[in-house]
């Protein structure tokens, strides 16, 4: 086995993975970008198969301008985020409180554990049945369906987020005559917070990938619902195009929590 | 330092023939962490607990804090007996457990903001103590960006601020360098001599132990009991002159510490031969 290198001066040897990597991420982009205009431009792969990065354009500004499945891409692209949004919101205040519950008592544990540990690992497209069953066609069993990919692994981050704070500060506190209440409020849910950040970020990402299933319910509107739509017509254009943009909108979401835990949470990683 | 009265407190601890015995799984392996505990502690006593590992002392402390109950007897502050944590016994940990989120000022008067005083109120306070460990300028530091010892005079202000009668401890130098922590005990003691309060300190270190205390209790494992007390004036006398390297060079020092080494090394002795024929 070979050594690591010498490290250059202020540097630590032999600490995994230090180092910029954005450069090598913005490469691997743009040849993979070169890669597709490659294998299109050169007719290696049929249109159907990989449309050409110029007709995935098009296709975008057709969307934008003229709109694809009844309507413009900026409609779709609205609806999707509502849903998106809307979801991820109703987790944030449901799924985060009763994941620090569950931390903080043995009675809210025993209550929700079973149930979040049974339908976690199940598909959403798997009891989309059901929902629709249960909830009819309208919005809400769309945002309900993304909800539910969204509840589990952000309670299962505020649960594990609780047992970051240290007992010496929860005795601290209750030496300096700090009520169960206040510990919870002041000490508990503070040092949770990076792990909430966590869960937050992964179930925003879940329910992006959630997206598609939910659009599956009757739909005439969103990204998800325009890329199903397409393909029937075996517009892979429009396909690849709605990926782009779904990919891009998640990204860019990630971009703001990951900005917002380090504005909000500079202590993370120093304690 | 100057300038405002020291709280007069006339309390009194008492620690009245206090055992703690850990249950096992079965009966026959319960371990007796503490057995007939006396010790009354007066205010304004400085005390040291030393002793070899496993006998009892931070058991000792977490008794007084309240953290645990005993098994056995009571412990009384004042009037009252101890029954839980409470505001009137202040805690040091070994590692910092200041808050990350709060800066020093905010960890500081973090204690009386839980009890519901005033904002202006409890930031004088704080200001005020923060001066006592000379953390003046570090007002609105992050706890991150301070060295170990800084870390913890934080939490000795953080303690005071809430102005207990008694301050508890638990080895909160073993973590520091050894120029840091001669620098922490000097103002240690400064801040038991301006605030009057009871301590109730705990180390492994001999000398730290002789240099503090106003009394030693020197305890000793299987079970955990107090073997020996010794009543100090090392720490007056380092706060008359304020030479300490000449204080911890003198004869009375180096023969009282040979004493009391001898009796933890000749326990960890027992404990190891103990445990070899288990």
């Amino acid at each position: 086995m070979p050594r690591a290198r010498p490290v250059r001066a202020g540097r630590v040897y032999g600490a995994p993975g230090e180092g910029y990597s954005g450069h090598i991420s913005l490469i691997t982009a743009l040849i993979l970008i070169g890669l597709w205009f490659l294998v299109t431009e050169a007719g290696w792969v049929k249109p159907l198969f990989l449309p050409s990065p110029v007709a995935v354009y098009n296709k975008f500004v057709v969307a934008w301008t003229d709109g694809v499945a009844n309507s413009t891409l900026w409609e779709h692209t609205w609806a999707s985020l509502k849903r998106v949004f809307g979801a991820f919101l109703l987790a944030c205040v449901t799924a985060i409180p009763i994941g620090i519950m569950m931390g903080v008592s043995r009675i809210a544990r025993g209550l929700f554990d079973p149930i979040i540990e049974f339908y976690r690992p199940l598909p959403p497209l798997a009891y989309l049945p059901l929902v629709i069953i249960w909830l009819g066609i309208g919005e809400f069993p769309k945002i309900f369906l993304i909800y539910l990919a969204i509840f589990a692994p952000m309670a299962i981050a505020a649960r594990a987020g609780v047992k970051s704070v240290s007992i010496e500060q929860i005795h601290a506190a209750y030496a300096m005559g700090g009520t169960r209440g206040q510990i919870i409020r002041h000490v508990i849910v503070k040092a949770a917070l990076p792990e909430i950040f966590t869960g937050m970020r992964i179930g925003i990402g879940v329910g992006w990938t959630t997206l598609v299933a939910a659009e599956m319910i009757a739909a005439d509107r969103g990204l998800g619902f325009m890329v199903l739509n397409s393909a029937q017509f075996l517009d892979s254009a429009a396909v690849v195009m709605g990926i782009i943009v779904i990919g891009l909108f998640a990204f860019a979401f990630d971009l703001v929590v990951r900005y917002m835990e380090r504005v909000m949470i500079p202590w993370k990683g120093k304690v | 330092m100057k300038g405002f009265a020291v709280t007069a407190q006339m309390e009194r601890l008492k620690i009245s023939n206090v055992s703690l015995t850990y249950p096992g799984l079965h009966s026959n392996e319960a371990v007796v962490a503490l057995r007939g505990v006396n010790l009354t502690i007066e205010s304004g006593e400085f005390i040291v607990a030393l002793g070899a590992s496993g006998c009892g002392k931070t058991t000792l402390l977490n008794l007084l804090a309240g953290f645990m109950s005993p098994t056995e007897g009571e412990i009384t502050l004042g009037d009252k007996r101890v029954e839980g944590p409470g505001a009137d016994r202040g805690v040091v940990f070994q590692k910092h457990a200041l808050l990350p989120w709060l800066n020093v000022i905010d960890n500081t008067e973090f204690g009386l903001k839980l009890q519901g005083v005033p904002k202006a109120q409890r930031r004088e306070r704080a200001v005020r103590n923060l001066a006592l460990v000379g953390l003046q300028d570090f007002h609105n530091h992050m706890i991150y960006h301070l060295s170990g010892g800084m870390q913890q005079r934080v939490g000795v202000a953080r303690a005071l601020t809430c102005d207990p009668a008694m301050l508890l401890m638990d080895e909160p130098m073993a973590a520091l360098d050894a120029l840091t922590r001669e620098s922490i005990q000097e103002l240690l003691l400064r801040v038991w001599e301006h605030t009057h309060k009871m301590f109730f300190f705990i180390t492994h270190s001999v000398e730290e132990a002789l240099f503090l205390g106003s009394r030693l209790i020197v305890m000793s494992p299987r079970p955990g009991r107090i073997t020996h007390t010794y009543e100090l004036d090392f720490n007056r006398r380092f706060l008359a002159d304020g030479n300490a390297r000449a204080i911890k060079s003198s004869p009375d020092f180096i023969q009282m510490r040979e004493t009391v080494l001898g009796i933890i090394y000749g326990d960890e002795l027992q404990v190891s031969q103990e445990l070899a024929h288990a």
